[in-house]
């Protein structure tokens, strides 16, 4: 990008520049400038902190074109000219028809997405008349017990028209199966369904620990499923491979970047030993990010990641079409960076972050509301959020040309060195065994810890300052923001269905489906197949994760393990 | 005198996201206490049981899924049942000011929500334990 004479004629420039600064430097004493994440940052950027800028083929092979390998600068030619990044807000609540009659909404509103979010015990694979079930029914989402809770959230809208998001890891192969037997009630051939399970069970493990069964027979259910989805449902994105949670649990934003990664790469190898072919499955697979406070680290971070992923899929894995080298991505802002305290500030705070996962490429983005500290969101705060985004998107003026922080020293500089973090993270996770033997000797999990004691650390010594925490608070502050409460009768009502239904189906099939998915996960065959047919016939994801329960026992996270450092 | 406060750390319900307990058992650690975590998922039964058990001059519960006015009381019901009834109870998490208002007239002795600094956990606990040895040492 720059010659070799200019770098040494500006190196030369810079010894002098720093004398003078360096006057100034004593006449004040400075505190420490660091990220968020705990990186020191330094106090100037200039092509000389480019490293490798003075070498004629460094932007061609490190940034190149939007659209074009490595991807640094995006994964479209033309970005968010040709099409705005979906603003794809996450809901579910209550009961099946609830959340039926929310969906109906945004589709009217002209919304072609949907996202949905299920309650605590469908994501533990426990049926709501479960005693591990209670006070926990329909309260952080929508519960699903059998197919005819799926009919009613989805029996009257047209399959072949919408995409789903569905956030659920465990039992997603269960919820699958069920949206595509109402997508078969419908006559909706399954070649037309669209949407994107989580399905990443290798971060529950590291981070939101919503896991049923031992990692290894947990990924076996997951290539099962995207063996299935490759033939059959071509146009399912089969993992979105999640840093969000990662972070949500105290990683900086390098551990983000590289556990993700990682878990990726994980599923990657894992789908080549089943094997299959890499250009088969990787172009369905996404990515999900968070979006924190730190502006210019969260940009890098994003722009890393793409480059990353494209030079691992076609160096290491070997991938030809170019579709498995995109790191396509979704976006949340950071709810562990919204305070309770003057809760009208998190607007502010999202708005920062949103734009950041804007800069940075996203391809859809949930913003979220301010009251998310206090309970579920309110419908004005749930509001406010979407219109941040719009507010970004017609009104900023960032969407009107890709990538515009390309070029930036800081920018570049900053996006290098996480790239080159990320990769010592890689190296130390080979050198312990792989993804799996960090998740079970608890390398993940101990290092989050630590992150987020340092982070708690720095709040409480005042070395980092969080408005309305720790400085400028306001005393005897009342909470003026209504909260939003879930009936318990949702609770009731949803127990009493689930015991009618289990009453009237027919037995029968249900337990002959069921002994079938047991001989199946016992032996080698395709467990989503047999997962399929128990849900035709009315089986419950309770039922249906007590069976493989029963054949590939429980995972205990090791805590001996975990405390040990 | 000096003995060491024992408190036991527990995640209750189907609830795994643990990284405020955890911030919190570091804290407690670094303050000197003798911290045990229960893991996730664990029952009121289950907790009580490691309480007696462990031994522990407190029981601290955090619960981020809105579950809180269902396992709070239920482990409030099983301390009473086995006569444990003398451990202190408090907790933390996303739980809205009415519902901490009633926690806290049921029997819980406190609760956290999000942005209390540990140092403030760490207060509340010595001088509840604290207290709660005078009392002892009266009768």
């Amino acid at each position: 990008m720059f010659n070799k004479k200019f770098i040494d004629k500006l190196q030369g420039n810079l010894a002098k520049w720093n004398q003078e600064a360096e006057k100034t430097r004593q006449k004040k004493s400075m505190p420490r400038f660091f990220t968020i994440s705990g990186t020191d940052i330094d106090e100037l950027y200039t092509p000389a902190s480019v490293k490798g800028a003075d070498q004629d083929d460094y932007y061609d092979k490190n940034i190149g074109l939007p659209g074009e390998y490595p991807y640094t600068r995006g994964v479209h030619h033309t970005l968010y000219r040709t099409r705005l990044w979906t603003m794809r807000q996450f809901a579910g609540m209550g009961t099946p028809k609830q959340t039926h009659d929310r969906f109906k909404y945004i589709l009217e509103q002209g919304g072609t997405g949907l996202s949905t979010a299920f309650d605590l015990p469908t994501l533990m694979g426990y049926d709501s008349d479960h005693p591990r079930s209670l006070g926990e029914v329909g309260k952080c989402g929508v519960a699903v017990d059998t197919l005819a809770d799926m009919e009613i959230i989805f029996g009257d809208i047209d399959l072949s028209k919408v995409s789903t998001s569905m956030t659920i890891n465990s039992p997603a192969s269960m919820l699958l199966a069920m949206y595509l037997s109402v997508a078969e009630k419908q006559g909706v051939p399954f070649e037309k369904v669209r949407g994107t399970l989580q399905n990443d069970i290798l971060k529950e493990y590291i981070a939101q620990k919503e896991f049923i069964f031992p990692p290894r027979p947990s990924i076996r259910l997951i290539t099962d499923m995207m063996q299935f989805c490759t033939r059959h449902v071509p146009q399912w994105n089969t993992i979105s491979i999640s840093g969000y949670h990662i972070r949500e649990a105290g990683a900086t934003a390098v551990q983000e970047l590289a556990f993700t990664l990682a878990d990726g790469f994980c599923y990657v190898e894992s789908a080549i030993e089943a094997g299959m072919d890499v250009d088969d499955f990787a172009p369905r697979l996404s990515h999900f990010f968070n979006a924190h406070s730190d502006f210019f680290e969260e940009i890098a971070k994003y722009r890393a990641a793409r480059r990353i992923w494209a030079r691992h899929m076609k160096e290491k894995y070997k991938a030809k079409n170019p579709k498995s080298w995109l790191l396509r991505f979704h976006t949340q802002t950071a709810g562990c960076s919204l305070t309770a305290q003057q809760p009208e500030n998190n607007i502010v705070r999202v708005a920062l972050q949103a734009l950041s996962g804007v800069l940075g490429g996203t391809q859809s983005l949930h913003t979220n509301s301010m009251d998310e500290t206090l309970a579920l969101p309110s419908e004005k705060a749930a509001l406010i959020a979407l219109r941040t985004q719009q507010i970004i998107a017609y009104e900023s003026g960032v969407a009107n040309t890709v990538d515009p922080l390309a070029g930036s020293y800081f920018v570049e500089a900053l996006t290098d060195k996480m790239e080159a973090e990320a990769e010592e993270y890689f190296a130390e996770i080979e050198r312990r065994g792989g993804v799996l033997a960090c998740i079970e000797e608890g390398f993940f999990q101990k290092e989050l810890a630590q992150s987020a004691y340092r982070f708690q650390r720095e709040i409480e010594t005042d070395e980092r300052k969080i408005v309305g925490v720790n400085d400028f608070v306001l005393e005897n502050e009342e909470i003026e923001i209504p909260v939003l409460r879930i009936d318990h009768r949702v609770e009731k009502d949803q127990v009493a269905f689930v015991k009618k239904i289990k009453a009237e189906r027919d037995n029968a099939a249900v337990h002959t489906s069921l002994q079938k998915l047991r001989e199946v996960a016992q032996g080698d065959g395709n467990t989503f197949e047999a997962i399929l047919e128990c849900a035709r016939v009315y089986g419950s994801v309770g039922e249906m994760c007590d069976v493989l329960r029963e054949v590939w026992g429980e995972y205990v996270e090791n805590q001996a393990a975990l405390q040990a450092s | 005198m000096n003995q060491k406060i024992r408190v036991l750390l527990a995640k209750p319900g189907l609830d795994g996201h643990d990284r405020g307990i955890k911030v919190i058992a570091a804290a407690f650690r670094d303050a000197g206490m003798e911290v045990i975590y229960s893991g996730l998922r664990q029952t009121p039964a289950m907790i009580v049981d490691a309480a007696i058990q462990e031994d522990v001059d407190a029981i601290g519960v955090s619960i981020l899924s809105g579950a809180h006015m269902t396992l709070f009381p239920a482990v409030l019901d099983e301390m009473k049942a086995r006569g444990a009834d003398d451990i202190i109870l408090f907790g933390g998490g996303i739980i809205p000011d009415d519902d901490k208002t009633e926690l806290e007239k049921m029997g819980v002795a406190r609760i956290f929500t999000p942005g209390a600094p540990t140092e403030e956990a760490i207060a509340f606990l010595r001088e509840a334990v604290a207290s709660k040895k005078s009392d002892e040492k009266m009768m």
